[in-house]
């Protein structure tokens, strides 16, 4: 067991991944001589030189659709995106050709390639640059989308990815490089990738979430405990290719469903999640579904509004109490 | 040799000529075999055909080795043809069947060929060129000596991805050639609409690489400036910008009335027929007589028609294997 933060925890898996495979190069924008934008790749410059840790020019279609390249001529390439908004600008190369080129080739050709990218809200960046976009990315079939929440997955998830024959995206929410947690690295480099994580467990009601947002959610469900609502929390952990079974399996049991998602509510991947279970658990539902979403508003800058328009810990437990019973 | 052969022509080569004028031959029967096909319903879709430009795919690819990679546009029959891929694959893919190069999930804008790799056909236009410089990429990490041929049309060069994969490729000395096959018309927008700068060559400039300009319906000069662009490539000098000057008999597809081309001009162009002119220039030196002429046709033509038979008679793919390959197993 080792003690370190998130950003540790990629970075060591990033190293690991450069040091067990000569194929895997890192490349971006400021990855190397910077340090990256939020100092994930800090110091692998000097281990590994500039072959492996490239910086690119600010071309984010021309960099993303080059690791295209690179893994379709033998390469594993891991692609940083600097935010998910500059992920925007290398939109036709991810829907286009890295999601598409195994089928529309008749599965001659596959893209092994993992795209890395900062994700999310709340730290006063504004209307550009806090997006919550990765239900885009889940919509697109042909490419897996991996949101690590916590410090074991950020460390195995991405080696996890390395291993896929697909393009793999990994959304690694701003707010938790510095989150700190206990890393056991020969388990985590056996983790199942395709499974939801039950993470509290609990009978009332589940708590359904991913990302950045599975710490308001815990801290909800540990207020809700006070209250004698016992809530399951689910960490999603893989948004595409879904794990609907464990999201059915709890549902069946608590009989309820909040979705706690930072995107916006319109076409959320909470939306998703909602339909689902309508579909295929509908009888077990004693109330509605609800969601916890952002407000539906451009990002605010002052610190005041940005939080009015972000999920917060006590929506999540009102949401929860108004479908409980002889609570609240 | 022959007085009419100048000082820059290759000396003259009567078997690889032919072999030229039967590729070039090859593709303009195929691809009007493909049109009769499209009007029979047979071939669906877009269908971008390569009439007028042959000189461009043939000429081009005699410089290219079987390991070099290829990407290609949506209007890549030609390269796929001259590349070596069968006639009757290609043809079965445009008809959408199970034998077709990407078993029918690619149609005519998506052919691949892993074997030799042709890595497609890319429907959105510039989207090819970053693809190419991460395969010239792979091949320089790995020490490999292979280029990437990335063709593309001058549409493309107006998209941010022409210039970010100049850049990165040059940046980076990175072995590819990228060949703009300029025919003067981003789909219906002529190149002085779209372009405040008309000579691509000289875009080359501004990221500091290499460029020529030439003849796109020359098949000798296109053959000749290809060799020297991928030499130069080849010596480690970084990638090189080639400009294939061309221009397209037929409508931009089979979907477009072509209301924006100039009366005559079509006409212009058809008198420099990129097929013609070789067929003219190899019977005035003595190359070809009409018997060989008519023996050339009839293999080519007997090659489409086993092409059309062999799409026609191939199954489809069985719809069950619908979702096949959307992805692929784990650890590759």
């Amino acid at each position: 067991m080792t003690k370190l933060t998130y950003r540790e925890a990629v970075r060591a898996a990033l190293r690991k991944a450069l040091r067990d495979d000569p194929r895997v190069f890192l490349m971006g924008e400021d990855v190397g001589g910077y340090g990256g934008a939020f100092a994930v790749s800090h110091g692998l410059l000097k281990e590994f030189g500039p072959e492996r840790i490239r910086d690119t020019p600010l071309s984010e279609s021309a960099f993303v659709g080059a690791g295209i390249g690179a893994a379709l001529g033998g390469m594993r390439p891991i692609v940083e995106i600097m935010t998910v908004n500059f992920s925007l600008l290398a939109m036709d190369q991810i829907v286009n050709n890295a999601a598409a080129l195994r089928h529309m080739s008749g599965g001659q050709f596959n893209v092994p390639m993992v795209v890395r990218v900062a994700t999310g809200g709340g730290r006063q960046m504004a209307a550009q640059h806090s997006h919550s976009l990765e239900v885009w990315y889940a919509h697109i079939p042909g490419i897996k989308v991996l949101t690590p929440a916590t410090v074991p997955d950020a460390y195995g998830m991405l080696l996890a990815a390395l291993q896929e024959s697909d393009p793999v995206f990994i959304f690694e929410h701003a707010t938790l490089y510095p989150l700190e947690g206990e890393l056991d690295e020969a388990a985590a480099e056996q983790m199942d990738i395709s499974r939801a994580a039950v993470v509290r467990p609990g009978s009332d009601v589940t708590l359904i979430t991913y990302g950045g947002t599975l710490g308001k959610t815990i801290q909800a469900a540990d207020q809700l405990r006070e209250m004698g609502i016992q809530a399951e929390v689910l960490d999603l952990r893989t948004l595409r290719p879904l794990d609907a079974r464990t999201i059915l399996t709890s549902v069946a049991k608590t009989h309820r469903a909040v979705i706690v998602d930072e995107a916006w509510r319109s076409g959320s991947f909470a939306a998703e999640i909602s339909a689902r279970i309508m579909e295929d658990a509908f009888d077990s539902l004693d109330a509605p579904v609800a969601r916890v979403c952002s407000a539906e508003v451009p990002m605010p800058y002052a610190k005041h509004l940005e939080a009015a328009a972000l999920p917060q810990t006590d929506e999540i437990v009102r949401a929860a109490q108004e479908m409980v019973p002889h609570h609240g | 040799m022959s007085a009419t052969a100048t000082s820059e022509r290759p000396p003259v080569d009567r078997e690889h000529w032919l072999f030229l004028l039967r590729e070039m031959l090859r593709i303009r029967r195929f691809e009007e075999k493909a049109a009769e096909m499209y009007s029979l319903g047979k071939i669906h879709g877009f269908l971008h055909l390569y009439i007028g430009e042959e000189a461009t795919g043939v000429g081009a690819m005699q410089a290219f080795a079987p390991g070099d990679a290829i990407v290609a546009t949506y209007r890549e029959h030609g390269q796929a043809l001259v590349r070596g891929i069968p006639a009757r694959v290609l043809m079965a893919e445009m008809f959408g069947k199970a034998t077709g190069c990407s078993r029918g999930h690619g149609g005519s804008m998506h052919f691949f060929d892993a074997s030799r790799r042709f890595y497609g056909g890319y429907a959105i236009v510039g989207g090819g060129l970053p693809i190419a410089v991460g395969l010239a990429l792979a091949d320089k990490m790995q020490n490999r000596s292979n280029l990437t041929a990335c063709y593309f049309g001058d549409g493309a060069v107006a998209e941010g991805e022409f210039h970010e994969s100049l850049n990165l490729a040059a940046l980076w000395k990175l072995p590819v050639v990228f060949l703009c096959e300029n025919n003067l018309y981003a789909m219906g927008t002529a190149l002085e609409h779209h372009q405040a700068q008309t000579n691509i060559s000289a875009k080359a400039g501004a990221y500091g690489l290499p460029s020529n300009a030439v003849d796109g319906m020359d098949v000798l000069a296109v053959e000749a400036a290809a060799k020297q662009a991928a030499e130069s490539v080849r010596t480690g000098n970084g990638p090189f910008l080639l400009e294939l000057r061309t221009y397209r008999f037929r409508a931009h597809s089979m979907s477009d009335p072509d209301l924006y081309r100039p009366k005559g001009e079509i006409e212009e162009w058809r008198k420099r027929d990129p097929i013609a002119l070789f067929e003219a220039r190899l019977q005035q030196l003595g190359l070809l007589s009409p018997a060989d002429l008519a023996k050339l046709e009839a293999d080519v033509g007997a090659e489409i028609d086993d092409a059309v038979r062999f799409a026609e008679e191939s199954p489809w793919e069985p719809a069950d294997k619908l979702l096949d390959n959307v992805y692929g197993p784990a650890k590759p």
